[in-house]
């Protein structure tokens, strides 16, 4: 017979639990509610079709950011996610013997946790310094940097979480390691090493300090990776902080943008390991 | 009968120093039935896991002595390790379906073999999976994941991956410990009717199971080989006095 005093306990705790993660909903919805209200109002065609206006004239959008930003990160995905990929699979499969496998996961962690900045002064120092001027690789690299911890610690652990069995039962079949990796063990692991790219993309979507310091800005509309680069975060940093009326409407507008594409790229991320694991 | 395997003068280290397994010899005769008993920790999955190299994956493993398998001693540097594993199977203690369609778990091992052809695979997978006895039970869902099959089924496909690469010898690291007593009968009826096709070494902690299925039975204790001798011999007049109170319940 269970004490009455643990049942009580045991509800409590139940309650408390429940009630903060209530409370967690609660802001979490306020957020995206308040962020759709607002930025709805600064959606039209506009925003997207056309480049910005001199400051005080009427009209005018973000295209360029729109298209500088996706520039920037699918360009720090090609340089992140191999990264990441890779480096977490060293460390948890052939790096597994050598203590300075330990090391480097110690160390991504801290670079987790590293705010953004830093990382975009540093290429600030290594790249645009040397160069001379902004640009948007710089911009990319640092989105790179940044993503790099995130993918390899996860890669890592999904890696381990792998039973050694299945990996004993490969080998048993005469595979060489890599084809154990590559066949068995990255089927396994796909959901999680895919759950780390799109947490990773998701995050330096958001990014706007460590751009500022890189990719800087632009007020019109280029594709060249080597000179500044508009990008949305900036563009909302800079609209944010500015006198107009239309500007703030952009700033929601494109804040309400990032956030749907965040919330898409997750859902479609989550259907296509569905859809692989029914093959 | 022909002599597979021969072991001699055995000795296994792990971490370079602790003598695990001490001076083992034995013979291993081809297409029968080979079962390996004794208490919790006297060796006998890590004298299996000899066989097909398995002690390589990890670092600080020393092998002394020799397995005589096919004129070559399986233990030296030399050997081909993927080879090797490829004449000599295994099947684990907890299934281990890898997280793909059943039908290509089955053909995993033919297509590390260089096998393309999707007719012969096709006709491989089915005469694997009918080895197995379970062809009857997956036919229809060769394409599903080979995760919704039950850990009897489970285990019944890791014996036809196994047989589909058409190995020498399979070696059972206790292959029911984690099933059901109808999965486990099943099992037993299939390592029955394989003898005759492979040589089959098993790990057992089940006495009445290697009484039931093997025609040879060594007897471990403290990495030590007791006794091997026929296992009606063993289970009726064992020579030696450590086996005799095994068996009959004294201790383990």
């Amino acid at each position: 017979m269970i004490p009455k005093r643990r049942k009580v306990i045991s509800s409590l705790a139940l309650f408390v639990c429940f009630l903060t993660a209530l409370w967690g909903i609660f802001w979490l919805s306020f957020i995206i509610i308040d962020v759709s209200r607002h930025g709805i109002t600064g959606i039209n065609s506009s925003l997207f079709l056309n480049d910005p206006a001199p400051p005080g004239e009427e009209g005018g959008g973000l295209r360029n950011a729109f298209v500088g930003h996706l520039h920037i990160t699918v360009f720090a995905t090609l340089i992140g996610v191999p990264v990441g990929v890779l480096g977490g699979t060293f460390l948890a499969e052939y790096g597994r013997k050598y203590n300075i496998s330990k090391v480097i996961s110690t160390l991504s962690d801290i670079i987790v946790s590293v705010p953004a900045i830093i990382i975009g002064a540093f290429i600030y120092a290594i790249i645009v310094k040397p160069l001379g001027h902004f640009s948007g690789w710089a911009g990319a690299i640092a989105l790179g940097i940044i993503m790099i911890p995130t993918i390899l610690r996860t890669t890592e652990n999904m890696l381990s979480l792998i039973p050694w069995t299945l990996r004993e039962a490969a080998f048993a079949l005469g595979a060489p390691y890599y084809k154990v990796i590559i066949q068995v063990v990255y089927r396994g692991a796909a959901t999680g090493i895919l759950a780390g790219i799109i947490l990773a993309i998701a995050r330096v979507t958001g990014e706007a300090a460590s751009l500022l310091f890189t990719a800087f800005s632009n007020n019109y509309f280029s594709l060249d990776m080597s000179q500044p680069i508009a990008s949305l975060t900036v563009n909302i940093f800079q609209y944010a902080m500015g006198p107009y009326e239309e500007w703030h409407a952009k700033t929601l507008g494109a804040t309400l943008m990032i956030t749907v594409f965040i919330f898409f790229a997750t859902i479609a991320g989550r259907l296509l390991i569905k859809r692989r694991y029914k093959i | 009968m022909i002599p597979e395997i021969e072991v001699r003068n055995l000795n296994f280290y792990y971490s370079k120093v602790i003598h695990i397994l001490k001076n083992i010899n034995m013979t291993i005769y081809k297409n029968q039935v080979a079962a390996l008993i004794g208490p919790s920790g006297c060796g006998k999955t890590t004298l299996l896991r000899c066989f097909n190299r398995m002690h390589d994956l990890y670092a600080g493993n020393k092998y002394d002595g020799e397995i005589i398998f096919q004129g070559q001693n399986i233990l030296s540097k030399d050997t081909d390790l993927i080879e090797l594993r490829s004449k000599i199977g295994m099947v684990f203690q907890k299934p281990t379906p890898f997280p793909m369609s059943i039908f290509e778990n089955i053909a995993y091992g033919l297509k590390l073999r260089g096998i393309k052809n999707r007719g012969e695979l096709k006709s491989r997978v089915e005469k694997a999976l009918k080895d197995a006895a379970l062809w009857d039970e997956v036919k229809d869902k060769l394409n599903t994941n080979a995760f919704g099959l039950s850990g009897g089924q489970q285990q019944r496909l890791c014996i036809a991956r196994a047989l589909a690469v058409e190995p020498e010898i399979i070696l059972f690291d206790e292959p029911t410990s984690a099933l059901d007593p109808i999965s486990t009968g099943k099992i037993e009826e299939l390592i029955i009717s394989l003898k005759g096709i492979v040589t089959i070494i098993i790990v057992t902690h089940n006495m009445q199971q290697a009484a039931r299925i093997s025609d040879w039975t060594g007897f471990m204790m403290l990495g030590e080989l007791i006794e091997y001798d026929r296992t009606n011999k063993i289970f009726t007049v064992p020579s030696n006095k450590l086996t005799e109170d095994y068996i009959t319940g004294r201790f383990g």
